[in-house]
């Protein structure tokens, strides 16, 4: 193995049955149904996805979801718009624990 | 964006051996694509037969206005293949003796046959149902065709344009610069004569394929965007979005080739490949003419160069019962007409 990441083991994702069968049927079958039409589009769904692909910093996830979108119609404007949800609740998340940053330095400064 | 076919800049993929060749390769690792000839055999079609003659799909000449990036057919300025009068009479007169409902012109832009115009009045004179694949630009690229909308009105020819998307930036991006904003005027000009307004009785359906190397969205979702878009926007109406898979072949296989998107493609309708479709793929009650007259299962076995497998091969020997009975020729690229919700010149099968 020359790194962590290799593209040729995204096709391979159902594979983890091998070692864990029942867990991963019912994994693979609540995902596909997460994935279904629902009171969210699939589009949506797929926008939601690429945004937390990109929050959670996952490869597999970014290009399947890159895909995911254009197949769901999405386009490359909303697709950004969506890396941006995902970049600014990142941001967010640091920035409000400067709250707690604060409560800290003001807790044990005169 | 290249301005010349592939055959008009002599590229090795102009020549269809050479496309076959490409397509019956294993790929990189040495695996071999699973053919789908098999496939379909698998699931009981063998051979694979048609259902009826219903459609007649005439390309009446590869000359075209537009040199778009996946055009099957290589079509473009540069190509002077084009249609005679005294084929299209051989078309007329098969027709007669055969059980065809619709015809379906297309190209090239099929506008830019010189004989176009006699061709559709001689149809119409016929009672066919005929539909026309215009590409919208065409209406506004010389005056002599800007009264098409009216003529189309006349024939109550179904119009079928190309749109791949909403927005300026992906359309142009497939079909050439300043294509979406003529696109947009034609729109309106066809809906002003009537054409996708409610009771009119004139049909104006619209056709998405992917911008690139990826499968189309479900054709329903995306009919309602683009309705709610154009609508909002530029006060389009249209009938239907009909969603078609890019079939990878001709221009298209080169820009999957050069882009080393090829495998992942081929891997992605394979992976798609959807048996409930197999049943409904456009083949089966259609029959493609080729601007020379000779016969082919589709118009993508016509651009590979795939005659029907009958003894008689051209529009002037037209044997019903013969075209009826023939086994239909498949090759690895028909996984397109299969993957997903399937794939034909009227859109999503399954």
């Amino acid at each position: 193995m020359n790194s962590y990441y290799d593209p040729a083991d995204l096709p391979k994702f159902g594979e983890i049955a091998e070692f864990q069968p029942e867990l991963a049927k019912k994994f693979f079958s609540y995902y596909g149904d997460v994935f279904k039409e629902g009171a969210l589009t699939a589009r949506e769904k797929a926008l939601i996805a690429l945004a937390v692909s990109h929050a959670v910093q996952c490869p597999y996830c970014i290009e399947a979801y890159t895909e995911g979108c254009l197949e769901k119609g999405a386009d490359e404007e909303q697709m950004m718009e969506a890396v941006h949800v995902a970049g600014a609740i990142q941001a967010g998340s640091a920035l409000v624990h400067g709250v707690q940053m604060m409560n800290k330095v003001k807790e044990i400064t005169m | 964006m290249s301005k010349k076919s592939l055959k008009g800049s002599n590229h090795d993929f102009s020549d269809s051996f050479i496309q076959l060749d490409v397509l019956n390769r294993p790929s990189a690792n040495g695996e071999k694509f699973p053919s789908f000839k098999e496939k379909v055999s698998n699931l009981g079609f063998k051979p694979f037969k048609p259902t009826g003659i219903d459609i007649l799909q005439v390309n009446v000449g590869k000359m075209c206005n537009q040199v778009c990036k996946h055009c099957h057919v290589d079509a473009g300025p540069d190509r002077k293949e084009i249609m005679t009068r005294e084929t299209m009479r051989q078309i007329l007169e098969a027709i007669k003796i055969s059980k065809v409902k619709s015809v379906d012109l297309t190209g090239g832009a099929p506008e830019m046959n010189p004989e176009f115009r006699w061709f559709v009045e001689e149809l119409s004179a016929l009672g066919c149902h005929i539909l026309v694949r215009c590409n919208l630009t065409i209406i506004l690229a010389n005056p002599k065709y800007n009264d098409l909308p009216a003529f189309f009105k006349k024939h109550k020819v179904e119009v079928v344009s190309s749109l791949p998307h909403f927005s300026a930036k992906r359309t142009d991006a497939q079909r050439g610069e300043g294509v979406f904003e003529k696109s947009i005027k034609a729109l309106q000009l066809l809906n002003a004569v009537g054409y996708g307004m409610p009771d009119s009785g004139l049909a104006l359906n619209l056709v998405y394929n992917p911008s690139g190397a990826f499968l189309p969205p479900g054709q329903e979702s995306l009919e309602l965007d683009f309705k709610r878009k154009l609508r909002s926007e530029y006060n389009i109406e249209f009938n239907s979005l009909f969603a078609i898979t890019n079939i990878p072949i001709s221009r298209f296989l080169e820009y999957l080739v050069s882009t080393g998107n090829y495998e992942a493609y081929m891997d992605k309708l394979i992976g798609a490949f959807n048996p409930e479709t197999v049943s409904g793929v456009m083949c089966r009650n259609t029959i493609s003419v080729g601007w020379d007259g000779y016969l082919f299962d589709c118009d993508f076995n016509q651009m590979l160069d795939l005659k029907v497998g009958t003894k008689n091969q051209h529009i002037s020997e037209f044997d019903t019962n013969a075209l009826e009975n023939r086994n239909i020729i498949l090759n690895q690229h028909c996984y397109g007409c299969t993957a997903g919700a399937g794939s034909s010149c009227g859109g999503e099968i399954a």
